[in-house]
């Protein structure tokens, strides 16, 4: 275990990404302390900011209030990052394996056009989680994001492949141009959801104020979510597939684009 | 002062093939001598010595790159960035490097003149300020004027004389240097929703002008003006397969003129639709080589994530329906429109596959090297900086044969690539990058190392990678400055522009004011560049 703390909390936002396991675990002490981070747009050594102990590992520790630390996990591929407390944005942006736990909130663009691994955040996420960054025509390709707490807008923007699970409510644009891939809102969103949305499925347990542009298609229980539902449960998420306690209504949108997507409200018995 | 000892110099406009000797410069300039024990020595010995490259078609500044450079920042995020240090700017690199980086980028690759071939007179000005932040390299630029709607309206009365006025006080309206022709007609005719894929049907919007009538008549005013540089021209359709048919047509009625034919790659595609597309370099090959009042650039293509730019409105609107990607377009008011398109040319695309192999075939058929130069109609067919990838391709007919293993087998009968075995020497290399198009350009110091030439030049050292040896020149020497050495960017000198101006009645304002005033959405006294709004310039006259 290679263990980070923050020894204070920065002034400005503090660019880390090489607080990853594929950059880490093959250095020395005095490597990891030398490794580069920005302060704005000045370079400073990693041990500047935080305490370090250990080496030789793919499991990295960050303690302390991160809130401000961005790019942590940026393109990993392997191992695990726990975070103790807050982190920055853009956590995992890029990652393509591995699994990073935060036991606070994160900021902004969560796992942006990530591909694979596991990021779960016990607290709440910003905006554009699992997004496309500006320009690209893909987010999401890969892996799973799973939320406790409450999200941000943009979730899940132009993304292609992937499960993205949020206990709490989102806000404006879930799944905004998604192409593909799984988003279920446990707590429902606020305003558009599926907006644009060319193909993949949306699962809501609230009902959501939704588009015109989206026509209900039939009531059903598609064999895919015991699938899912079983996966969900081992994180704490339950999502209900049994029809003795009820029936998923689907619409099928978003016909401005025109795309072949669906939003499934449950509807309980 | 400065010597440069033991080289083995390349200047194809002296005839100097790879001979060792010395060159000395004082002053900025190529000199027969300098007093010994002045100024600094350069050991070349074992090196290459090249006159800095030419760019003759390349798009560097001005409105649509820089809406291009807003289109993609997904492709910015990948670029290779530019720290700031002593002495050089930040900046980004990439398919659309930003001004700083791209006199950055040029120099290090040992090019010292660049030709920005797209410029309307309405965005001249933004073109000047991006250009004057382009360091280190000497720019001309070429305006927009075959679907000009003052000039059209004048073809259309028959007024060629006056039209004449109108397009040499237009070039020095821009403070241009050339006259670029795109899509005559056809851009024009994209105000409608169409385009001008005929060259002798009538222009919607008009009844007597056709695209041929546009190109003649230009091609003949450029040469009456006396322009340094001849009509540049981008030929009707563009990119489409068959489109040879109008290639040919349009050199026959250039015949008694003298044109450069712009990206040419584009320009030379067999076949009826895009199942069919292939090669027609041969045909485009032959009859270009039997006419010398031609010039023309490859607009080689290689693969990879680029995007396309080009003044020909209609053709970024198909190509963005054809790939479903981004587009932007633009309309500049009475002169010229744009569009943007985000591109990736791919081996397994049988389309992609065959603009590769033409781009490539050009080179290899055209027999004159002094006629047809390097570029890839930057950044429509790849960044200028992957240039040297493309020399490698000519020099070297083995790795050619490699690289045709990679593109899909679909289109090898479509194409004359594998059966060419021509490799260019490091003379002609010299020619295509330097003396030719500098030659083409017009301009008699440029691209050449005889005495009284510029002191631009370019020292590589020799490597057998030839991909690696142009990539990394050891030494760059910009107007006499050392710019580049040991590989690495030392100093950052500012460049000239050239700016032609060509002779006119000045009383052609009093019938341009008004016509000008009625259609245009600014005002006619701020329509024209100003002198003081040009770095660095470099006054060319007409000869009397």
């Amino acid at each position: 275990m290679i263990s980070l703390s923050l020894k204070e909390h920065p002034t400005v936002p503090l660019e880390a990404e090489c607080i990853s396991p594929d950059v880490m675990a093959n250095l020395f002490e005095a490597e990891l302390a030398a490794l580069p981070v920005f302060l704005g747009k000045r370079r400073h050594n990693l041990a500047d900011f935080f305490t370090i102990s250990g080496s030789g590992s793919d499991e990295i520790e960050l303690n302390g209030d991160a809130g401000r630390v961005k790019w942590v996990g940026k393109g990993m591929t392997r191992g695990r990052i726990a975070v103790r407390g807050n982190v920055g944005m853009h956590l995992g942006a890029y990652m393509s394996g591995g699994r990073i736990d935060v036991s606070g909130d994160a900021g902004d663009w969560v796992g942006g056009e990530m591909k694979g691994g596991l990021i779960h955040i016990r607290g709440s996420a910003g905006g554009q989680l699992g997004a496309a960054y500006r320009g690209s025509i893909t987010g999401l390709d890969g892996g799973a994001i799973l939320v406790d707490g409450t999200a941000g807008i943009e979730l899940g923007m132009r993304m292609k492949r992937g499960l993205i699970a949020v206990k709490g409510q989102v806000r404006d644009f879930a799944g905004l141009q998604m192409k593909g891939g799984t988003i279920a809102l446990m707590n429902g969103a606020e305003l558009r959801p599926g907006a644009w949305m060319l193909r993949g499925t949306i699962i809501t347990l609230k009902p959501v104020r939704l588009l015109p542009t989206f026509a209900p298609s039939g009531m059903y229980n598609p064999t895919f979510l015991s699938i899912y539902a079983k996966h969900l449960h081992q994180f704490g998420f339950e999502l209900p597939f049994d029809v003795r306690s009820g029936s998923y209504q689907r619409y099928a949108g978003d016909a401005a684009v025109p795309g072949k997507g669906e939003i499934l409200e449950w509807v309980g018995a | 002062m400065l010597r440069i000892t033991g080289g083995k110099v390349y200047d194809p406009t002296n005839n100097i093939d790879g001979v060792v000797q010395d060159i000395c410069i004082d002053d900025g300039r190529i000199v027969e001598t300098v007093p010994s024990g002045h100024g600094r020595t350069i050991d070349a010995s074992g090196m290459i010595v090249f006159p800095g490259g030419v760019d003759v078609h390349t798009h560097v500044a001005g409105a649509a790159l820089n809406f291009a450079r807003g289109l993609i920042p997904e492709q910015h995020r990948k670029a290779a960035p530019f720290m700031r240090r002593p002495g050089r700017r930040a900046g980004m690199g990439g398919v659309t490097p930003s001004t700083f980086a791209t006199g950055y980028l040029y120099a290090g690759m040992g090019w010292t003149t660049v030709n920005e071939a797209a410029v309307p007179v309405l965005s001249a000005k933004h073109t000047h300020e991006e250009l004057r932040d382009t360091p280190i390299v000497d720019k001309t630029c070429c305006v927009l004027m075959a679907n000009n709607e003052i000039v059209l309206d004048l073809l259309e009365a028959g007024e060629v004389e006056r039209a004449k006025h109108i397009v040499a006080w237009l070039i020095w309206a821009a403070k241009a240097y050339g006259v670029k022709a795109v899509n005559p007609g056809g851009v024009e005719a994209w105000k409608y929703g169409k385009n001008a894929s005929t060259l002798f049907d009538p222009v919607p919007g008009y009844n007597k002008v056709t695209p041929a009538m546009i190109i003649s008549k230009l091609a003949g005013i450029i040469d009456d003006l006396k322009l340094p540089h001849p009509i540049h021209l981008h030929c009707n359709n563009l990119g489409t397969p068959g489109n040879v048919s109008t290639t040919l047509e349009t050199m026959k009625v250039l015949e008694g003129n003298r044109a450069h034919l712009a990206h040419l790659q584009y320009h030379a595609y067999s076949g009826d639709g895009w199942e069919t597309i292939g090669s027609a370099s041969v045909q485009v090959a032959e009859y270009f080589n039997a006419h010398k009042n031609l010039t023309t650039d490859a607009g080689a293509v290689l693969f990879g994530n680029t995007v396309t730019i080009t003044a020909d409105g209609p053709w970024q609107h198909l190509l963005h329906q054809l790939t479903g990607k981004k587009w932007s377009n633009l309309d500049v008011e009475n002169e010229t429109g744009c569009g943007v398109v985000p591109y990736a040319y791919k081996p397994g695309s049988p389309a992609n596959a065959v603009q590769w192999a033409v781009g490539l075939e050009l080179l290899l058929l055209i027999d004159d090297p002094w006629r047809i130069y390097l570029t890839t109609d930057h950044p429509n067919g790849a960044a200028f900086w992957r240039y040297p990838e493309i020399i490698r391709l000519l020099m070297d007919a083995e790795f050619r044969k490699e690289q045709i293993k990679t593109i899909t087998p679909k289109v090898i009968k479509r194409i004359v690539l594998p059966e060419l075995t021509r490799e260019y020497t490091l003379y002609e290399i010299a020619i295509i990058t330097s003396a030719g198009p500098a030659r083409a350009l017009g301009l008699p110091q440029k691209g050449h190392l005889g005495i009284g030439a510029d002191a631009d030049i370019a020292i590589y050292n020799e490597n057998k990678n030839i991909a690696d040896m142009f990539a990394y020149p050891r030494y760059v020497i910009k107007g006499g400055t050392i710019v580049v050495e040991e590989g690495e960017p030392r100093n950052t000198v500012d460049g000239h522009s050239y700016v032609f101006k060509p002779q006119y009645d000045e009383s052609i304002e009093d019938y341009l004011r008004p016509v000008f005033q009625q259609f245009y959405t600014m005002s006619f006294d701020n329509y024209p560049v100003e002198e003081s709004r040009v770095h660095g310039m470099k006054r060319v006259e007409s000869p009397s």
